[in-house]
């Protein structure tokens, strides 16, 4: 993208973002939730973040040597250390520094 | 000076975020200005979008000349978790005036959790207490990301593979999302949505194909979910 494209997908993101926060406050000052949005509140999130996680490693090569067998590694490695030590900043600075290490070493 | 006791109070809380939002926005500063983009495009997303998982997500939409509509259908998925945040802080909210559109705006995963985890102390103002709140993590996040963009300028290092910083994020706010719901169905929707998409889709609707698949998938399985 060049610059003023970058401007003005700066600025769409900050109203969508804007947008999805003040949304609650917009309609639903008094209503109940109607139950399917209770539904998606609730399992949304895990199904985002998910995708999220595949979306991120889109670009590595799964076809050749080594089979993306780094990320496989150590998306395993960060989700080791963040079950037995439970502190995210550590699980995510450890796992990229190990990452790192793999593309740049190996 | 008028509000002193909701400062320091405010600032006492904020630091449970301090590190966090410094070193991921030091991280987030590195990595955009890592692909020759200007440090100033990365402070400016901080001050006005301020959405970690969306501003690192964007530096694929800049790479990949993402079309407009497709950002803003993306942009709306991935903060939609921000509209619920905010059904539950319509009440807390309530009395801000002319401070609430601020106090909106700058909900975020880390301050939604500090919002409804710490309890009040009854003899502060409110509203004011929250603003510097929310405004010191909003300083933390703009102050890290300022820097990481400075320091990845002007100090040549190399950054290959920094960008797992970002997919070790999602992976550590997967497992967090898994001790909520203790329910493995929505995971296994997302990752079959996912690979589907990687596989058959083309790389610049790849994540929109992902969500709508998942949607698709999420209402069909509706009942077996919820009996989990």
């Amino acid at each position: 993208m060049n610059n003023s494209d970058i401007y003005i997908a700066i600025a769409i993101m900050a109203v969508v973002s804007f947008f999805t926060r003040v949304l609650p406050f917009l309609f639903f000052k008094k209503r109940e939730l109607p139950e399917s949005l209770e539904f998606i509140g609730k399992y949304f999130p895990a199904i985002i973040l998910t995708i999220l996680v595949f979306y991120t490693i889109k670009d590595m090569d799964f076809g050749t040597f080594p089979y993306g067998l780094k990320e496989i590694l150590a998306i395993a490695f960060t989700a080791s250390l963040h079950i037995l030590m439970k502190n995210y900043l550590l699980s995510i600075f450890m796992g990229t520094i190990f990452y790192m290490g793999l593309v740049q070493y190996l | 000076m008028k509000y002193v006791r909701e400062i320091k109070t405010a600032f006492k809380v904020s630091i449970l975020i301090l590190m966090g939002y410094t070193i991921l926005g030091f991280a987030f500063g590195l990595l955009l200005v890592s692909f020759n983009y200007p440090w100033y495009i990365a402070v400016l997303m901080s001050l006005f979008i301020y959405t970690g998982a969306l501003q690192f997500v964007a530096i694929n939409f800049f790479n990949a000349k993402a079309g407009f509509i497709d950002i803003a259908i993306a942009s709306w998925f991935i903060n939609l978790r921000q509209s619920f945040y905010g059904l539950s802080l319509i009440k807390r909210f309530k009395k801000s005036g002319k401070l609430k559109p601020y106090l909106i705006f700058a909900i975020t995963d880390e301050t939604y959790a500090l919002l409804t985890t710490i309890k009040d102390d009854e003899q502060l103002k409110k509203r004011w207490y929250y603003f510097f709140l929310l405004l010191f993590s909003q300083l933390y996040w703009v102050f890290g990301t300022t820097l990481g963009a400075l320091i990845g300028m002007s100090i040549d290092f190399d950054t290959v593979g920094l960008e797992f910083s970002l997919t070790a994020l999602f992976v550590v706010l997967c497992i967090e999302q898994y001790k909520n719901i203790k329910n493995p169905i929505p995971f296994i929707i997302g990752a079959i949505a996912s690979i589907f998409s990687l596989l058959f889709i083309p790389k610049d609707k790849i994540l929109l194909v992902a969500i709508f698949i998942a949607l698709i998938l999420l209402f069909t399985f509706k009942k077996r979910i919820t009996d989990e």
